[in-house]
């Protein structure tokens, strides 16, 4: 049977690994390559890389104290991280033009998220899924709740669309996109659990997969947006960064839950 | 020298990766004579069908590729989208002919989309129906990450090494003598994926 997927989300800010609130309030973490090789080890089932960077400065991650030479570029990162990472890769942030994303999949990205772009130009997600196949276009949709309505924002979470989500995910996915990455920006970084009654307005509308995200605080949110939610995949950024094992357990929670994982 | 066939159709990359981890030696090429030069054959592919075709005859390799692989049994593995253009013909992008190397076409999945979402993405069990088979030796695991819409219905079951479930029963592993297929990404199943690529590299195919 088809397995739920275990995704850890990756925000990267010009080169360097963050977690975030809300859009905001960026902390620090590390170096984006240490990271892929413990989530590599710890049975992750796919690893999700958002490039938020507002400007184009990188901060190198050379340290003296470590052997890694400069990574100045997205590029250059997920190469590095392509090497040692054999489960798959999906990048995303700022992807504007086909070129863009055919650098990435050339190297080492097997789906590319599109987010503002999408909004801005419905018809890039047809053209990316004609030349890349649907499985390879995510879709990822910010949701914030806008006078106790939910609304689409693109641009880091800072410009409304007027977009309902229901509408906007229907649209999405008659335009070919292969999957939903659905982040509740009001939940971000608060570790109160998933945005559950956005995500599965959105689940009971598509019948393309749907990946959850923001808000995870606890293994039983997990398990939550799987069997409330509806969801196929369950990601996660801040939890995953400060314990041993992190992934390994959360897999073994939701196995433990009645979920059919990959151990 | 193992070459993995560039003809423009995804991520030859994550495959090299998975060739350089395992140590082997390996090149990207579309070049004819790197092609009749190497040990074994790889095909990857992420795409339609039908612009899968049309890249390999534009580049000129459908010949040599027949010539290296059905007359002189060089061993061939076709990942996804490489799998599938083994059929006879396929129907994703207007009906269009494959390779023909094995009998069969690939076609849309036929199930219930309000039941199972598409693409199939994600990590599924396998079922191996010849225990024996070198390709599997050594797998920790039988689970292995897909990402399709596409499946190749095999026409001679002998040719099924392996199946998988997903609404309706379809093939995993294709195999005829020198010629592999697998509709899942081997490159991107972890432990079980390197074993498998390994195995391809070591085994006798032809036993």
């Amino acid at each position: 049977m088809l397995k739920k997927r275990l995704i850890p989300c990756l925000l990267l800010r010009n080169g360097q690994l963050v977690k975030s609130t809300r859009f905001n309030d960026f902390q620090i973490i590390g170096n984006p390559k240490v990271a892929v090789q413990f989530f590599n080890a710890w049975a992750v089932d796919e690893i999700i890389f958002l490039d938020i960077s507002e400007t184009k400065e990188y901060v190198s991650l050379s340290r003296n104290d470590y052997n890694y030479k400069t990574l100045d570029n997205i590029i250059e990162i997920l190469k590095d991280i392509a090497k040692i990472c054999f489960v798959p890769l999906t990048v995303g942030g700022g992807i504007k033009t086909l070129d863009q994303m055919d650098e990435l999949f050339r190297n080492g990205a097997d789906k590319v998220s599109v987010n503002t772009e999408a909004v801005y130009r419905p018809g890039f997600i047809s053209e990316a899924a004609n030349k890349f196949g649907n499985q390879a276009v995510v879709i990822s949709i910010d949701v914030k709740k806008n006078d106790n309505k939910y609304e689409v924002f693109v641009n880091h979470g800072r410009e409304p669309t007027g977009l309902d989500p229901i509408d906007w995910a229907k649209k999405v996915e008659s335009l070919g996109a292969g999957e939903i990455f659905l982040t509740s920006i009001d939940r971000d970084g608060l570790l109160k659990g998933y945005d559950l009654e956005l995500v599965k307005m959105i689940t009971e509308t598509v019948h393309i997969p749907v990946i959850s995200c923001g808000g995870v605080g606890k293994w039983q949110d997990l398990v939550d947006g799987v069997k409330i939610g509806g969801v196929s995949a369950v990601s996660a950024a801040n939890i995953f960064h400060f314990t041993e094992q992190s992934t390994r357990n959360a897999k073994k929670y939701m196995a433990e839950a009645g979920i059919d994982v990959r151990i | 020298m193992v070459l993995i066939i560039d003809y423009q159709m995804g991520n030859v990359g994550s495959v090299k990766n998975a060739l350089d981890f395992l140590g082997v030696e390996n090149k990207i090429s579309n070049v004819l004579t790197d092609i009749k030069r190497a040990t074994h054959l790889i095909l990857p592919g992420v795409g339609s069908f039908g612009e899968g075709m049309k890249k390999l005859k534009k580049l000129g390799l459908i010949d040599t590729l027949k010539e290296e692989v059905v007359d002189n049994k060089k061993p061939f593995l076709g990942i996804c989208l490489g799998m599938q253009l083994l059929a006879q013909n396929g129907e994703e992008g207007g009906l269009n002919s494959g390779l023909g190397w094995i009998d069969g076409r690939t076609k849309k999945f036929n199930i219930n989309e309000k039941k199972f979402t598409i693409p199939h993405v994600g990590w599924d069990d396998i079922f191996i129906n010849d225990k024996e088979e070198s390709l599997f030796k050594g797998i920790n695991s039988n689970v292995f990450y897909f990402a399709h819409s596409y499946i190749f219905e095999v026409k001679n079951s002998k040719n099924i090494a392996a199946f998988c479930e997903y609404g309706e029963k379809f093939c995993a592993v294709v195999k005829k003598d020198n010629i592999l297929g697998t509709q899942f990404h081997p490159e991107r199943s972890q432990k079980s994926g390197l074993k498998i690529l390994e195995n391809f590299l070591t085994a006798k195919l032809f036993s």
